[in-house]
C-alpha cells in the first residue's frame, strides 16, 4: 500500500486545460472519493494516475516515486472499470490471474490467491464461467477480484457501481466499503453520485469544471461545504438557495432580507458587509414549518405547492418570494397543497454565500478550518 | 414485425411468404452454380443436342480427368493458391494494425490518410493499368507472381483497413487499458485481448480479400503473359479458342475452383459467426 501525491497536475487537450493545477495528498490506506458532475475531470484524473492519459504538466507519485513517466503497468495499481472490462475470451479465472500470470508468479500461488479471493467475493462456483455467462452484479465482482488478487499499491475505481441496478448498487457499495476495511488498500474512487461519495469516502474531493472545490470529510463537506457548488451538489434533496441582502442591526444581530422583503436571521457572517449581496443556503432539514399559522416563530409564510410523501419522511415543496423551496419533515402533514404555511429557518445550521464569489461566509464564531476552495 | 398472438393461419401465411422469399433468392443465387455443374458432367457430344435439360441423360467424369492430367490448370490452380493466399494474409496483417490505429490513436495526418485511401477506391481500374504496367515493367515485376501480389494486396488494402477499423471499434477500448493495468504493453494488449476478440473480422477480412484474390482477372491478364505465372481466371479464358468454346472442360475447370474458396469459408466461418466480445462489458 501507499501514498499517492499529486502536485500541480494540468491536464490539456490542444488549447482546452481539463485540469487546471491539482493539488492532492492521499494517505496511505485511505479512500478517496472523486465527486463532481459530468466533465469535471474526475475521471481524466483517475487516468492520469493510472497513466492512460499523459500528464501535461506537475507530477504525481505513487509510494514516492514519480510515475509521470512509468507506463500503467509498471505503477503497481489496480483498475476496477465502469464497463467491468473483463477479457471476453478468458474465464473467470482466467481472468483474475492474467495479472499474476504476466508476473511470472508461480501457479500455486495463483491458485491460492484466486482460490482465497473467490472465497471472499463469492466467486468460488464461477471461476470456470465466462464473462457472458454472468450477471451484472456477478461480472462487477470479477472485476473486483481482478483487482485484489494483485494486491496492488493502490486502487481506481472508475465509477464501478453505475451499470447496477439501485438494489445491486446499494449492496456493492457496502461490499466495497468493508473489503476496503479488510484490506486497508489506498482506494481512489470516482463517482458522480454523491450518496456514493457520502457513504464510501474517508474524504471527499468535490470538483468542478477542472478545479478541486473542496477536500473534506464527508460530515465536512455536507455542514460546511466551501462554496455554493459543493453546497447543491451534495445532499439530495438539495440545498435551498435565496437571494437577498446582509443585513446588521445595531445589538450585533444580523439577518438577510429576502428579495419579497422578509427577513430571516442568520449568525452574524465572518466578512461579510451591511447590503452586501448575499446567498441564503438552507438544506431541506434545516426548514421547519411553524407550528402555529401566526408565526409566531419567526416564521415567514409561504405557499404550499406539492406534497411528495416519502414514506419515512415528507418533502414539502413551497414558494417563497417566488422561489422554489423544498422542505424535508418528519412529521405528517396536516395541510393541503395551495395552503399557506410558516416556515422557519435554523439559525445554526444555515449558510451565508457571497452572491458574487459564491463562497461560504462561515459565522463568526466557527473556528478557522482547513478549506480549499 | 410481432406476428404473435395472430391466428394459426395468418402466421402460416406469414412465415409461409418469409420462407419462399428466402427460397426463392436462394435458388436464383445458386442456380449458376448448378448450371456450371451440370454442365461439367454432360458428355460433349448431347451437350448441344438433348436442349434445354436439367439434368443429361448421361453423366461423364471425362471432364474433369481432362483438366487434371491434360491441361495446364493444375499449374494455373497452384499459382492462383500462391497469389489469393499470399494477398490475403499480407493484406489482412497491414489492414489490422491500420485498422487498430485508426480506431484507437489520434494523429497527425489521419484525415488524410483516410481520404487518400478513400481517394484509391474510387477510380476504375481499368484506367490504372498503364500506368501500373510501367511501374512494373523496369522492376521486373510483369509476368511474375509477386507483382501480382504486390498489386492485389496495394488495392484491397483500403476496404480491408475500414473493415478492420470497424471490428476494432466494436471493441471495448476499457479493454486494453485493463491489459495495460494488469501487466502488458499496448503492444501486448493488442497482440493477446484485441486480436483473439478480432476472429471474426480478421477471418472475415481474410476471406474477402481471398476471393477478390482469387478471382481477379483484369490485372492478371494484363499484367502477366507467359504460361507459368498464369492465375486460374486467366488459365479459363484457354479454354475459349479462336473457333470454339470447350463449354465442358471449362465449367469443369470452374468446379475445380470453386473448392479452394469453399474450403476456406468452411474453415473460418467459425469465426464469422461467432459474436466473441459479447459480455465483455455491461450487456
Amino acid at each position: 500500500m501507499a501514498s499517492i501525491e499529486i502536485s500541480n497536475a494540468v491536464k490539456s487537450y490542444g488549447a482546452v486545460d481539463v485540469l487546471h493545477g491539482i493539488d492532492l495528498d492521499i494517505q496511505d490506506g485511505e479512500f478517496i472519493v472523486l465527486v463532481g458532475p459530468s466533465g469535471c475531470g474526475k475521471s481524466t484524473l483517475l487516468r492520469m494516475i493510472a497513466g492512460l492519459e499523459d500528464i501535461t504538466s506537475g507530477a504525481i507519485s505513487i509510494g514516492g516515486t514519480v510515475v509521470n513517466e512509468l507506463q500503467p503497468k509498471d505503477r503497481d495499481i489496480a483498475m476496477v472499470f465502469q464497463s467491468y472490462a473483463l477479457y471476453p475470451h478468458m474465464s473467470v479465472a482466467e481472468n483474475m490471474s492474467y495479472a499474476l500470470t504476466l508476473r511470472k508468479t508461480a501457479r500455486e500461488k495463483i491458485t491460492d490467491a484466486i482460490t482465497n479471493v473467490a472465497e471472499i467475493l463469492g466467486l468460488t462456483a464461477l471461476l470456470e464461467r465466462r464473462p457472458k455467462a454472468l450477471s451484472g452484479g456477478q461480472r462487477q465482482r470479477v472485476a473486483m477480484g481482478r483487482a485484489i488478487v494483485r494486491k496492488p499499491q493502490a486502487f481506481l475505481f472508475d465509477e464501478p457501481l453505475s451499470n447496477l441496478d439501485a438494489r445491486l448498487r446499494e449492496q456493492m457499495r457496502t461490499e466495497i466499503r468493508k473489503l476496503h476495511r479488510r484490506l486497508g488498500a489506498t482506494s481512489v474512487y470516482v463517482t458522480h453520485d454523491q450518496i456514493e461519495a457520502m457513504t464510501m469516502a474517508d474524504r471527499i474531493v468535490a470538483m468542478h469544471d477542472g478545479i478541486i472545490q473542496q477536500v473534506g470529510s464527508p460530515v465536512e463537506i455536507y455542514d460546511r461545504p466551501a462554496n455554493i457548488f459543493v453546497a447543491s451538489f451534495i445532499g439530495s434533496p438539495a440545498m435551498n438557495f435565496l437571494k437577498g441582502a446582509y443585513e446588521v442591526a445595531q445589538n450585533g444581530t444580523a439577518g438577510i432580507r429576502l428579495t419579497d422583503g422578509s427577513f430571516v436571521p442568520v449568525l452574524p457572517a465572518r466578512g461579510a458587509t451591511a447590503n452586501q449581496a448575499v446567498t441564503l443556503g438552507a438544506r431541506p432539514e434545516h426548514i421547519a414549518i411553524a407550528a402555529d399559522e401566526n408565526g409566531e416563530n419567526g416564521g415567514i409564510p409561504a405557499r404550499v405547492e406539492l406534497i411528495e410523501p416519502m414514506g419515512l419522511s415528507t418533502l414539502v415543496h413551497v414558494s417563497l418570494a417566488g422561489n422554489p423551496v423544498k422542505i424535508f419533515t418528519l412529521d405528517r402533514p396536516d395541510f393541503a397543497v395551495d395552503s399557506f404555511i410558516h416556515i422557519a429557518f435554523d439559525m445554526e445550521k444555515i449558510h451565508v454565500f457571497d452572491t458574487e464569489t459564491e463562497l461560504r461566509l462561515p459565522p463568526e464564531n466557527e473556528p478557522h478550518g482547513p478549506q480549499t476552495a | 414485425m410481432n406476428v404473435s398472438g395472430n391466428s394459426p393461419a395468418r402466421k402460416l401465411v406469414y412465415w409461409g411468404s418469409h420462407y419462399l422469399m428466402i427460397g426463392a433468392f436462394v435458388v436464383f443465387a445458386l442456380f449458376p452454380l448448378y448450371w456450371l455443374l451440370k454442365v461439367s458432367v454432360t458428355p460433349n457430344d448431347i451437350l448441344y443436342t438433348e436442349g434445354v435439360r436439367m439434368w443429361p441423360s448421361r453423366t461423364t467424369w471425362e471432364n474433369y480427368f481432362f483438366v487434371l492430367t491434360q491441361s495446364n490448370f493444375p499449374h494455373y490452380f497452384l499459382n492462383s493458391v500462391i497469389v489469393a493466399g499470399t494477398t490475403a494474409i499480407v493484406t489482412t496483417m497491414v489492414a489490422a494494425v491500420t485498422g487498430y490505429s485508426f480506431s484507437r490513436f489520434a494523429f497527425r495526418g489521419k484525415v488524410i490518410i483516410v481520404a487518400l485511401m478513400l481517394i484509391t477506391q474510387m477510380f476504375p481500374l481499368v484506367m490504372l493499368i498503364a500506368p501500373i504496367f510501367k511501374i512494373l515493367a523496369p522492376l521486373g515485376l510483369t509476368d511474375s507472381l509477386t507483382g501480382l501480389i504486390i498489386v492485389y494486396t496495394a488495392f484491397n488494402v483500403p476496404f480491408a483497413t475500414f473493415l478492420m477499423q470497424s471490428f476494432f471499434d466494436g471493441i471495448p477500448k476499457d479493454l486494453e487499458e485493463a491489459a495495460m493495468i494488469d501487466g502488458n504493453t499496448r503492444f501486448q494488449a493488442f497482440r493477446r485481448i484485441i486480436l483473439p476478440l478480432t476472429l471474426p473480422g480478421v477471418a472475415a477480412t481474410l476471406g474477402f480479400v481471398f476471393t477478390a484474390a482469387w478471382s481477379e482477372l483484369l490485372f492478371a491478364l494484363m499484367l502477366v503473359s507467359s504460361e507459368s505465372a498464369s492465375t486460374f481466371p486467366v488459365g479459363l479464358l484457354s479454354f475459349v479458342s479462336k473457333f470454339s468454346v470447350d463449354f465442358g472442360q471449362m465449367m469443369a475447370a470452374g468446379v475445380l475452383a470453386l473448392i479452394p474458396a469453399c474450403a476456406f469459408f468452411l474453415l473460418i466461418q467459425r469465426y464469422l459467426v461467432q459474436g466473441l466480445t459479447a459480455g465483455a462489458v455491461k450487456g
